[in-house]
């Protein structure tokens, strides 16, 4: 059997990793502290205002940071939002920032144009759903490229979910809003921007959890060894018969 | 060592090299032209630093977003503030004629403001939204003095880079850089609601910054202070929420 290094092809360019890396780590941040940040007022609310006076549109059935927030429990959590502020919005910046550097980095290597544009047909899709309902492990060639399906997720995530949740959290900034009010206005108001912003991220948390389920089923190890050293062995389950 | 590996290492020096010179240089341009927040330092302090210089860069000049009459929350929502004290009850007994603002620091004439005092320099009314950093928002129409009329007043020094506010609540005081408080909608507010300004909102005068978050909006204020440096106030941060973990920068 072939050792490990001569039977490894190259699979993601070193700004691919890099940027894939940061990206995880920011999007835990914003997620545990965006989370502590929605414990504080747990109610959420369409339009313009709303406030404990008002009807919300949903709340969340958990206890909450404040005492003013009428929730049915006694139990009133400990603020957390001073550091999660902090973080969620340096977190932010770093994801930003990332996602700047991947795009352009994608844009002029043709990145995206190579490898994330699927074909435009649909037996494409049908195949590779096909394969997913059968639970059949990935054929050689998506050792080397993403099949359609990843494909159109990481298109969705990087070009229609990312925007909405840095724009459904900038609509979310008064200085922000006093610069560009069309960036709330287009959403119907504040609270709306704060719902969005919340719902976004469940569809991103979607992703994540669809995205590490796949890489489990692929195959763990041959996968995670791509991202972080960039090299994929030749023959994708080799490793999984060892 | 070969060749490749010199360039290698020669390229990656004139990187380094240049990135340090654009730092530095970013640096001086933001010291420059106020895009440090007081609160810049320890773990939090890039992405504050980043937020702070960039909000600041974008929105010097514009206008918080104001509202249609219609659009006033028939239900505010006031939040907690501390039982009053002795001191405030006996101003509240006497209508509040005995409330001042006192403003120091530097200043060409400092001074002490009745409410009285300030209605009789050119008011202001405006429609604006008040934005909890928990998610909460309410609109009202708020009516007071523009902070900058009192500047001008009593002549802030070509110096002065913040204007500290303190509050009768026990050690609750904040800070503005410049922009802010110069800011048309920067207001020392005094009524709400075609009414006045109720205890609970804040009454009888309020900070209203609408273009920050509601705890920027410090309530009872007392007493100005026109400084240059920050670095005398409490631990230095600009005002007393990053002692408790709250940035100083309210923006976002």
């Amino acid at each position: 059997m072939a050792s490990a290094t001569n039977s490894d092809s190259p699979r993601h360019s070193v700004v691919v990793r890099v940027t894939h890396w940061l990206t995880v780590v920011a999007f835990l941040a914003l997620l545990v502290t965006g989370i502590e940040i929605v414990i504080s007022h747990p109610r959420f609310y369409w339009g313009e205002t709303g406030n404990v006076n008002t009807p919300p549109l949903f709340t969340l059935h958990i206890p909450s940071s404040r005492d003013t927030v009428p929730t049915g429990y006694k139990v009133v959590l400990p603020d957390q939002n001073g550091w999660s502020r902090y973080l969620h919005f340096e977190a932010a910046w770093l994801a930003v920032l990332t996602g700047l550097v991947y795009g352009l980095y994608s844009l002029w290597t043709g990145h995206f144009r190579k490898d994330l544009l699927p074909e435009r047909n649909w037996q494409a899709f049908r195949r590779v759903i096909g394969r997913y309902l059968r639970r059949a492990k990935p054929d050689e060639a998506e050792a080397h490229s993403y099949n359609a399906m990843q494909r159109a997720a990481y298109l969705t995530v990087i070009f229609v979910l990312f925007p909405l949740i840095v724009w459904t959290g900038l609509a979310m900034s008064p200085a922000f809003d006093a610069a560009v009010p069309a960036a709330v206005n287009l959403l119907g108001g504040r609270q709306s921007a704060r719902t969005l912003h919340f719902f976004v991220t469940w569809a991103l948390v979607l992703f994540l959890v669809v995205h590490v389920a796949m890489v489990v089923h692929a195959g763990f190890r041959s996968r995670m060894r791509a991202m972080i050293t960039g090299r994929a062995p030749v023959n994708i389950n080799e490793e999984e018969h060892v | 060592m070969n060749s490749l590996s010199r360039r290698r290492l020669l390229t990656g020096g004139i990187v380094a090299t240049a990135g340090l010179a654009g730092l530095a240089a970013a640096d001086s341009v933001a010291k420059r032209y106020g895009l440090i927040p007081p609160d810049h330092g320890g773990f939090y302090g890039c992405g504050e630093t980043l937020t702070y210089g960039a909000q600041r860069i974008l929105t010097r000049n514009s206008l918080a977003r104001e509202f249609s009459r219609g659009m006033i929350s028939k239900t505010p929502f006031a939040n907690e503030v501390a039982p009053p004290n002795d001191q405030f009850k006996g101003l509240q007994a006497g209508g509040f004629r005995d409330w001042h603002l006192q403003v120091d620091g530097m200043v060409a004439n400092p001074a002490s403001f009745s409410l009285a005092e300030l209605k009789s320099l050119p008011q202001r009314g405006q429609i604006t939204e008040v934005v909890c950093e928990e998610g909460w928002s309410y609109i009202a129409e708020w009516i007071g003095t523009p902070l900058r009329e009192v500047l001008n007043a009593v002549g802030p020094l070509p110096q002065a880079r913040f204007v500290v506010y303190f509050s009768m609540e026990r050690n609750t005081w904040d800070s503005l850089d410049m922009a802010e408080a110069h800011h048309p909608q920067t207001l020392l507010t005094m009524g709400m609601n075609d009414g006045d300004l109720p205890v609970p909102f804040g009454g009888p005068l309020r900070m209203r910054v609408p273009r920050q978050l509601g705890y920027k909006n410090v309530k009872y204020i007392t007493r100005l202070t026109v400084t240059d440096s920050m670095k005398h106030f409490g631990k230095g941060l600009g005002s007393v929420d990053p002692e408790y973990g709250y940035s100083w920068y309210a923006g976002i």
